[in-house]
């Protein structure tokens, strides 16, 4: 059977970003571009005041973190995703977040650090210094999207905390709140949700603290008020709706590991070349394709720039 | 309730019975065709196609093996008129489920998929229960049945192992959340428990006959 593939990437960029909003957000970025030389500092203040009052979140665009491949409308990013917390469905998360109160939000950041303690989100993130960054997230289901998400790299957070140097692992921990996540009334998984990650993957550029999504604060769906995305691993590895952050010298127990060891490693770097016992992951369905037609890339295609940090491990066994 | 029941009898006896359980069998795939055209799969269409199509097949297929206990428990003989027609809407469920996989989720690599049922034991299990429903509704008709005689009902138990597959598929593709092939499980349970009950009562001595 020979079927003729359309790969998503052979639409340009410019040419199908589908949201309105985010075309006139660029417009208006490319505006405040043009008259930088003498009044940016007020072009940007005025409209940025008038968008964080409908929930907008001012952001500069990071063009090193800017993948060239279709963006997911955020239709799509908001109302499909896991987020066991809110249900094992797909639509669970959007239909049931909307309950969650996200403020005041606090942090406890413990463990091997210099500065333990309770942090306001707004004392952990600098919101003068968010960025946006377009990055691709492959799901261990073999499905992936293409986001562009608002944050700051997580090793800004992490250097205001100043890890000791015995510190060898991050450990994230979701909020554990039945009444307001009904996902967690069934034990599909031990709660609360925790995920790691090595320290030096923590504190590579690319990890990324994300408060905000198209220009906006970050849906309670996709994680509010704070999630991580290290965009070389599965989707999974990134923690949402955070209120721990641990610094450790043991690598840290993850949800997904106890619940399935032999299927979700602690790593799970993605990677085309090991399976997940139950289906392949050389190909990707790029939602909303059809066809899972999509190559998988190493790394997620982030190899050059993560490849370095797993010299020397075998990537099979550690999967 | 007495009255409901007579309704229902007068209802398996007529004329349109036979074609309503054919409009009820295929209302799932007409469902998800009208979804498909007007784009209203959601996010992920495949899995939708996938999803619907698998639960269409397993649904038929157990009903398929209520109909003899509806029969014995009511006394309505005519049920059992429609019992190999939900078989093979079952079977055009389940092809479907099997092709959607094959074009979308391989598109069409044969040894792509070949690995998959051989390494994979989610997929093999499924394809066992694909395996035996296409054999059955091959041997579906009338005759065939009268070309096996005996060996057409010995041959059709195999639908019991096409089931108990067709639900370890469901569970064994779960990622975590396996409550709803449990709830079918248990309804395949319930059945299997029926039968037994039944074939023991057969079985037993009649004090009566003796003279």
């Amino acid at each position: 059977m020979v079927i003729r593939i359309r790969q998503s990437c052979d639409i340009p960029f410019s040419a199908v970003t589908p949201e309105p909003v985010y075309r006139s957000r660029r417009e208006f970025m490319r505006l405040a571009a043009a008259t930088a030389g003498f009044s940016i500092g007020a072009a940007c203040r005025a409209p940025a005041a008038t968008a964080e009052a409908q929930g907008g979140l001012a952001a500069q665009r990071n063009p090193q973190f800017v993948v060239p491949d279709r963006v997911n409308s955020y239709e799509h990013i908001t109302t499909y995703n896991n987020f066991y917390e809110f249900g094992t469905e797909k639509s669970d998360p959007a239909r049931h977040a909307g309950r969650l109160r996200v403020a005041p939000w606090t942090v406890k950041v413990d463990g091997l650090v210099g500065k333990p303690g309770d942090y306001a989100l707004e004392d952990l993130i600098n919101f003068k210094a968010l960025e946006e960054r377009v990055y691709r997230l492959r799901c261990v289901e073999a499905w992936s999207m293409v986001i562009p998400w608002i944050g700051v790299p997580l090793a800004d957070v992490l250097k205001k905390v100043e890890p000791q140097p015995a510190a060898q692992f991050v450990e994230f921990t979701t909020l554990l709140r039945p009444s307001e996540m009904p996902g967690q009334r069934t034990n599909v998984l031990e709660w609360p949700y925790i995920e790691g990650l090595r320290l030096n993957e923590a504190m590579h550029p690319l990890t990324f603290a994300v408060v905000g999504l198209y220009g906006k604060v970050l849906p309670n769906q996709n994680g509010a008020p704070l999630r991580i995305h290290s965009p070389w691993k599965y989707g999974f590895k990134g923690a949402k709706s955070i209120v721990r952050i641990r610094l450790t010298r043991d690598q840290p127990r993850t949800a997904w590991n106890i619940s399935a060891p032999h299927e979700y490693g602690f790593y799970a770097n993605v990677n085309p070349n090991v399976p997940h016992p139950r289906w392949s992951q050389a190909r990707e369905r790029r939602l909303p394709d059809f066809f899972a037609s999509t190559p998988t890339q190493m790394f997620n295609g982030y190899a050059d720039q993560v490849a370095g940090l797993y010299t020397g491990l075998d990537l099979t066994r550690n999967y | 309730m007495r009255r409901l029941a007579d309704a229902a009898h007068r209802f398996v006896q007529s004329r349109v019975f036979y074609p309503a359980v054919f409009l009820g069998c295929l209302w799932p795939g007409a469902a998800l065709v009208r979804r498909t055209m007007h784009g209203d799969l959601g996010v992920n269409p495949v899995e939708t196609l996938l999803h619907e199509s698998g639960r269409a097949a397993l649904m038929l297929l157990l009903f398929t093996l209520t109909i003899t206990p509806i029969r014995r428990l009511t006394g309505w003989n005519r049920v059992q008129r429609v019992r190999r027609l939900v078989g093979v809407w079952s079977f055009v469920y389940a092809l479907s489920h099997f092709l959607i996989y094959v074009v979308f989720n391989h598109l069409g690599d044969v040894r792509a998929i070949w690995a998959d049922v051989t390494e994979r034991r989610f997929i093999f299990v499924g394809m066992l229960a694909l395996v035996i429903l296409a054999v059955l509704a091959a041997t579906s008709t009338n005759g065939m049945m009268r070309r096996l005689g005996r060996r057409w009902q010995r041959l059709h138990r195999l639908v019991y192992v096409a089931a108990t597959a067709g639900i370890v598929h469901f569970v064994w593709g779960q990622k975590a959340d396996i409550r709803e092939p449990l709830w079918w499980a248990a309804f395949l349970a319930i059945l299997f428990a029926v039968r037994l009950f039944y074939a023991w009562r057969q079985r037993r001595p009649r004090p009566s006959s003796a003279v």
